[in-house]
C-alpha cells in the first residue's frame, strides 16, 4: 500500500448525513471479481441530481470527502472503498462513521477523520469557497488557508500502518508462533471447534 | 468471587491470541463462512502475495447472492447456464477458488445450498461461544445462537483466509431487553422493527448488543435469527443472544454440531456463557413486548417505522430539521404523501424470503394467511424464496408450496432474490413491493424501486388485498 502522511487538495462538499454503501457504489456495481474501475458507478444515484458535487468541475479530482453522521452506513461491501479509491478519495471527513466502513475503509489506505459537526460545517465553507483542506496524520490536525485548526485523534497502529503503506496480512502472519499456539490450546480446551465441515 | 461478566466478555476473553497495548487484541475466528460476491478479491489477494488458507476446516462456502431462483436444471438433469455473465463469473470464481484451498464448498445444485446466514445455522456450523465471521453485514444473525458474529470487507476475508485471526477492539456492550407476551399477529420481525425504531439506525454504532428479556426467550431459534439479523440496520455490527435449552435443541444432531462426548463437552461449556448476575453494560434499553404492533417501515432507512395502523409521517414532525430533511427525500422516492393511512397504500410486488425471513417458521406463518386466498388482481409479481434447499424440501413435505401456487404466488429455488438487485430479482423502477428483506435503502431492490420491510404474515396479507394490510383483520 501505498504510504500516506499528508493529504491535501479540494473537497468535495457532500455534508449529508447516513450516506450509506448502496449510495457509495449501488450493488449492481459489486459483480466485479477485481477491485479495480468501480469509481464509475460510485455514488451514481448523487450524480442522477443535477447541480451534484461529484459532477462540479470545481471539485474534480478531489481526494477528500466532507460528509454529515454515520458515513458508511449499510452492507459491509469494501466495494465502497474501493471505489472510492477508484475515484482519487484518500480521505473522509464525517462527525461519525461506521465501524465497519471505516474498518475498510483504513484497509485501503483511506484516512477516515471524524470531527465534530461545526468543524464539519466550517470545512464544507472552505470547500465551497475553493479553497484546499489539508489533513495531516503526523501532527494530526486538520487544516484550511484560513488559519482553521481542528485536531483529530485515530487509533495509533492504524497511523502507523497508513504512515508506513503496511500490509496486514504480511504483519499478522509474523504472529505464527502465538497463533498456533493458540490453536494447540484450543484443541485441548474446545476440542469440538476443529474439523467443522467434516 | 471474580467479576460479573456479560456474554460478549466471555466470548472475547476465550478468544484473545494477543492483547497489544493500545488493546487492540489478535482474536482468533472460529467459524468462517465465504459467499460469491465478496471473496474473488480475497482469494485473488492470497495468490498474488503466495499465501495459503491456514484453516480450511473452519471454513465453508456457498453461492447466494448471485444466483437466479429460477430452476438450476433443465428436464435432463443437465445445469442451466446463468445468463449474467458477471454473475456467472463470480459464481465460477467460487466454485473453483474454494475447492481449490480444500474449502468445502455447497454447490447451487446441492440441497444443503442455501443463503449463507440460513446455512449456517442450519448445518450446525454456528456454534455458541464461537468468533464466526462473513463478509456480509447481516452476518450478526448467527448471535441468535450465542455466537460472537459480524460482518467483515473483503480485505479482513482475506485477512481470516491467510491467519484465521482478525485485529479488533472490545466494542462497548448494550442490552436490549424485551419482556412480555407478544400480541396477535406480533412476530419477532416486528420486534426488532420497533427496536430500529425506537434507537435508530445508528443507535448501536459502536456496541454489540445482546437481547434480553422473556419475549426474546420465548422466540424459537428461527425467530431469533430474525431479530439477530438486523442488528446491523440499528448500527450495531454484532447481536447476541444468550444460548439455552431452546438452542441446544435446535443444534442437536445437525450435520455439523459436535456428537458423543465433544457433544456434552460442548454442552457444559455452552452452559457458562451467558451473562452473569449483575454484570453491566454501557447502556440498556427497554421495550415491553405488549406496546409492539404489526409494523412496517415507510421510508428508505430502517429507523423509519410505523405501526400497520398509523399514517406515514409528515417530515415536519421530526425534532431533528437533518431527518425532516431526510424524511422528505425518503417520502419523494417512496411516492408517498404525509397523512395517507399505511393501509392505504397499494402495493405491486410481494416479496417473502432473505436471511432475515425465509426460514421454515416464516413460510409457515405467511403460509398461513395465504391459504384458500388469492393473491390480489394489481399484484404484478408474488415471490416466495426458501432460505435453503432444506427448508425447501420441508415446505414442500408440509404442503407449504401447493398453498403459495394455488394462491397465485411463485415458488422459487433458494437464494438472496429480490433481498437486493444482484440477481434475476428486481423490483421495477418506482414500484412498491411489501417485503420480508432487512434494507429499505435507495435502489436496494433495485434502481427507483420503494421498499416496505414487513413480516412474512403481512406480506402474504399484504399480497392477497393488493395493499398495505394489518394481518390481525384478515386471520382474526
Ligand atoms: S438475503 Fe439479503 S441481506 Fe441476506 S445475505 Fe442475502 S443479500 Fe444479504
Amino acid at each position: 500500500m501505498t504510504p500516506v502522511t499528508i493529504v491535501q487538495g479540494r473537497a468535495y462538499p457532500l455534508g449529508r448525513k447516513n450516506v450509506d454503501t448502496d449510495v457509495i457504489i449501488p450493488a449492481q456495481y459489486l459483480k466485479t471479481i477485481s477491485r479495480f474501475g468501480l469509481g464509475r458507478g460510485a455514488f451514481e444515484t448523487v450524480r442522477a441530481e443535477p447541480g451534484n458535487v461529484f459532477d462540479d468541475p470545481a471539485y474534480a479530482g478531489a481526494p477528500i470527502i466532507l460528509a454529515g453522521d454515520n458515513f458508511g452506513c449499510g452492507s459491509s461491501r469494501e466495494h465502497a472503498a474501493w471505489a472510492l479509491n477508484d475515484m482519487g478519495v484518500t480521505a473522509v471527513v464525517a462527525p461519525s462513521f461506521s465501524d465497519i466502513f471505516s474498518g475498510n475503509a483504513f484497509k485501503n489506505g483511506i484516512v477516515t477523520v471524524v470531527l465534530a459537526e461545526d468543524a464539519v460545517e466550517r470545512l464544507i465553507e472552505v470547500a465551497k469557497a475553493g479553497e484546499p483542506i489539508t489533513i495531516d496524520l503526523e501532527s494530526l490536525t486538520v487544516t484550511t488557508p484560513f488559519q482553521d485548526r481542528f485536531a483529530f485523534s485515530i487509533d495509533a497502529f492504524r497511523r502507523h500502518c497508513l504512515m508506513n503503506g503496511l500490509d496486514e496480512v504480511g504483519l499478522t502472519l509474523a504472529r505464527d508462533v502465538e497463533i498456533s499456539g493458540f490453536e494447540r490450546q484450543m484443541a485441548v480446551d474446545r476440542p469440538w471447534l476443529g474439523a467443522a465441515t467434516g | 468471587m471474580t467479576e460479573p461478566r456479560t456474554l460478549y466478555d466471555k466470548i472475547w476473553n476465550a478468544h484473545v491470541v494477543e492483547r497489544r497495548d493500545d488493546g487492540t487484541c489478535l482474536i482468533y475466528i472460529d467459524r468462517h463462512l465465504v459467499h460469491e460476491v465478496t471473496s474473488p478479491q480475497a482469494f485473488e489477494g492470497l495468490r498474488a502475495a503466495g499465501r495459503r488458507v491456514r484453516r480450511p476446516d473452519l471454513t465453508l462456502a456457498v453461492p447466494d447472492h448471485n444466483l437466479p431462483t429460477t430452476p438450476r436444471r433443465d428436464a435432463l438433469g443437465n445445469r442451466i447456464p446463468i445468463a449474467d455473465s458477471e454473475s456467472a463469473q463470480q459464481l465460477a470464481a467460487l466454485a473453483e477458488n474454494a475447492p481449490a484451498a480444500g474449502i468445502r464448498y455447497i454447490d447451487a445444485v446441492a440441497a444443503e445450498q442455501g443463503i449463507v446466514h440460513v446455512v449456517g445455522p442450519e448445518q450446525g456450523f454456528t456454534l455458541p461461544g464461537t468468533t464466526l465471521v462473513c463478509g456480509d453485514s447481516h452476518t450478526a444473525a448467527h448471535g441468535a445462537l450465542g455466537a460472537l458474529a459480524f460482518g467483515i470487507g473483503t480485505s479482513e476475508v482475506e485477512h481470516v483466509l491467510a491467519t484465521q485471526t482478525l485485529l479488533l477492539k472490545q466494542s462497548k456492550t448494550m442490552e436490549i431487553r424485551v419482556d412480555g407476551a407478544l400480541g396477535f399477529g406480533v412476530s419477532p420481525k416486528d420486534v426488532i422493527l420497533a427496536i430500529i425504531g425506537r434507537i435508530g439506525a445508528a443507535g448501536g454504532t459502536g456496541y454489540v448488543v445482546e437481547y434480553t428479556g422473556s419475549t426474546i426467550r420465548a422466540m424459537s431459534v428461527e425467530g431469533r435469527l430474525t431479530v439477530s439479523n438486523m442488528a446491523i440496520e440499528h448500527g450495531a455490527r454484532s447481536g447476541l443472544i444468550a444460548p439455552d435449552e431452546t438452542t441446544y435443541a435446535y443444534l442437536k444432531g445437525r450435520p455439523m454440531a459436535p456428537k458423543g462426548a465433544d457433544w456434552d463437552k460442548a454442552l457444559a461449556w455452552w452452559r457458562t456463557l451467558p451473562t452473569d448476575a449483575g454484570a453491566r453494560y454501557d447502556r440498556v434499553v427497554t421495550l415491553d413486548a405488549g406496546d409492539i404492533a404489526p409494523s412496517l417501515t415507510w421510508g428508505t432507512s430502517p429507523e423509519d417505522v410505523v405501526a400497520i395502523t398509523g399514517s406515514v409521517p409528515d417530515p415536519m414532525s421530526f425534532a431533528d430539521p437533518a431527518k425532516q430533511q431526510a424524511a422528505a427525500k425518503s417520502l419523494d422516492y417512496m411516492g408517498l404523501t404525509p397523512g395517507t393511512r399505511m393501509q392505504d397504500v397499494s402495493v405491486e410486488h410481494i416479496f417473502i424470503g432473505s436471511c432475515t425471513n425465509s426460514r421454515i417458521e416464516d413460510l409457515r406463518a405467511a403460509a398461513a394467511v395465504a391459504r384458500g386466498r388469492h393473491v390480489a388482481a394489481g399484484i404484478r409479481q408474488a415471490l416466495v424464496v426458501p432460505g435453503s434447499g432444506l427448508v425447501k424440501r420441508q415446505a414442500e413435505t408440509e404442503g407449504l408450496d401447493r398453498i403459495f401456487i394455488e394462491a397465485g404466488f411463485e415458488w422459487r429455488e433458494p437464494g438472496c432474490s429480490m433481498c437486493l438487485a444482484m440477481n434475476p430479482d428486481k423490483v421495477p423502477p418506482g414500484e412498491r413491493c411489501a417485503s420480508t428483506s432487512n434494507r429499505n435503502f435507495v435502489g436496494r431492490q433495485g434502481p427507483g424501486a420503494r421498499t416496505h420491510l414487513v413480516s412474512p404474515a403481512m406480506a402474504a396479507a399484504a399480497a392477497v388485498t393488493g395493499r398495505l394490510t394489518d394481518v390481525r383483520d384478515l386471520v382474526a
